[in-house]
């Protein structure tokens, strides 16, 4: 078995596939969907978590990828720009995971990739803005 | 302790290296290990500090003349306005200001990327700022436009004056609307999600002076990262605040203007930031020595944070409104654990100040003095304290029929 949130990058031509289905159908994996968008150009993006037997998994990927879509790990979509970071704290009551974390008695922030479920609320809930996303600064889709 | 230390004595010391300094929060640990008497025969100073968001801070640049000479009426660095209403090419940048292409809160809550406080961060990291200026010129100041950039190093002065920082205490603040609301004290989920403050307790440099009786006009300190001045006391000083027996105050206090050299100063210790639907702003490092004349500032310096109070208000109708009172009074120690308790109900806390950011500053201005290049000062003049009779005054408000809009 093998657990893995991953997030589905859709350029404007598969945008409208029906990749889930395919996903539990064929692949016969368990979809938990994190978030998913569709932004103004038409490329989507979906993040989930999936689950199933890793010979599946590894198949289902490479069918992904063979339809066009980029798939990549969900830890790298918020990225904590630690030399930008004040340790004030003000994210830590705003991230609804504890992945930003308040530790005590350093009193310093901390982030942990792993729990992050993508919201992006610390984008802008950051004074020093030291939280940034992928999405914004790379044109993964073409 | 017998008898007193003077600030002549400490300085000897300071310069032959062999002045005891501890942080303030190093020395609750001494004090409560020997004694305050003991305590005060050892150590010779105690340093604080604080990083936090301070508004009322900004710059005075003297950019020099062009050729030909020029009187700005109209001056945007990166485009963020600078008022111009002084001398020909004087400046003052507020950490507040807004580029007049920011959409504010049009788009609520709006962002806030860039304003004073962002550019006064790039000037000191040495970045090259862009200036667009206009004048209607005059037989002595002939030139009515100038688009240029300069950076820090090229200029004649920039004076960083902050009008009001190191606020000694600060409100903590909850919402308890049933909507999002967006403050200068962050986002505050509804019904009481999270509560919010802005002090570095027991390291905060006025805590651990309550009487201002060693921080007054000209007491030198770590400013920026560079050193500064205690210029006045700050707007809205208000001495007057009801105070614990410890002597500090329950509810906003003691407040400073500071004064210092820009180009001396390190962008780590300015920093602009982005406070979501409210505004920009800067945060600023500041760590003040408290010389330790006698076992009472000994006593002032041990101060911990379940000594400290902060009073609770609601900034969705509260603070804004100015109705009601406050909903609790909460210790540092409290705020500082991660909750607090607000109407019987568990609310998770956050700072808006570092309070590593603190830590390092004392820290730092604590081997300045044991390096010996930093002496200590004895003000010029007491700033005015509680007996003052200091009452903090409301706007007049001739026509309030008038003034329905918000």
């Amino acid at each position: 078995m093998i657990k893995q949130k991953i997030v589905l990058r859709y350029p404007p031509h598969v945008v409208e596939q029906p990749t889930i289905y395919h996903l539990i159908k064929d692949f016969d994996l368990m979809v938990n969907i994190l978030r998913a968008d569709i932004n103004p150009k038409k490329e989507g993006r979906l993040m989930m978590e999936l689950s199933g037997e890793e010979l599946n998994y590894q198949r289902a990927l490479e069918w992904l990828q063979a339809q066009g879509l980029h798939v990549m790990g969900l830890e790298q979509q918020i990225i904590w720009r630690e030399e930008k970071c004040t340790h004030c704290g003000a994210c830590t009551v705003i991230c609804p995971t504890e992945a930003l974390k308040f530790n005590r008695p350093e009193m310093t922030v901390s982030f942990n990739e792993d729990k992050c479920i993508v919201c992006e609320i610390c984008l802008r809930a950051c004074p020093a803005r030291a939280m940034e996303t992928l999405v914004d600064n790379a044109n993964l889709v073409k | 302790m017998k008898g007193n230390r003077s600030i002549e004595e400490i300085n000897e010391k300071v310069k032959s290296g062999s002045a005891v300094v501890f942080t303030a929060e190093e020395v609750i640990d001494l004090v409560e290990d020997k004694g305050i008497s003991k305590a005060a025969e050892e150590v010779d100073v105690v340093t604080t500090g604080t990083f936090g968001p301070m508004c009322s801070s900004g710059v005075f640049l003297n950019t020099g003349h062009p050729r030909p000479r020029i009187k700005f009426n109209e001056v945007y660095l990166n485009d963020v306005p600078a008022y111009a209403g002084i001398a020909a090419v004087d400046l003052y940048l507020g950490a507040t200001a807004l580029p007049k292409t920011d959409r504010a809160n049009r788009y609520y809550p709006g962002e806030f990327i860039y304003g004073g406080g962002h550019v006064i961060e790039d000037l000191v990291a040495g970045k090259e700022i862009r200036m667009e200026a206009e004048a209607y010129g005059t037989d002595c100041y002939p030139l009515k436009k100038i688009e240029t950039s300069f950076k820090l190093s090229e200029i004649n002065e920039a004076t960083l004056y902050n009008p009001r920082n190191a606020y000694q205490n600060y409100s903590v603040a909850v919402n308890l609307g049933s909507k999002t609301i967006y403050t200068y004290m962050g986002i505050l989920k509804s019904n009481l999600g999270n509560a919010n403050y802005s002090s570095a307790g027991q390291l905060s440099p006025l805590f651990n002076d309550p009487l201002l009786k060693t921080v007054g006009m000209g007491t030198k300190i770590f400013l920026g990262g560079g050193t500064g001045y205690v210029a006045w006391h700050g707007t809205q000083h208000n001495p007057s605040a009801e105070r614990l027996d410890n002597d500090t105050p329950k509810s906003p206090g003691a407040t400073l203007a500071l004064i210092g050299d820009l180009k001396k100063m390190n962008a780590r210790w300015l920093r602009g930031l982005s406070f979501l639907g409210y505004g920009a702003t800067m945060q600023v490092g500041i760590g003040i020595p408290i010389p330790i004349l006698n076992e009472e500032m000994m006593k002032y310096c041990s101060v911990r944070d379940q000594d400290l109070y902060a009073p609770v208000e609601d900034y969705n109708r509260n603070y804004p409104y100015k109705e009601g009172e406050p909903l609790e009074t909460v210790s540092y120690a409290e705020l500082k654990s991660g909750s607090i308790t607000v109407r019987g109900q568990k609310v998770p806390t956050a700072s808006l100040s570092s309070y590593a950011g603190a830590r390092e500053i004392a820290a730092e201005l604590k081997s300045w003095i044991k390096s010996g290049k930093f002496t200590l000062t004895a003000p010029s003049m007491q700033l005015p304290t509680k007996d003052a009779g200091i009452k903090l005054n409301a706007m007049p408000q001739r026509n309030p029929e008038r003034e329905a809009d918000c």
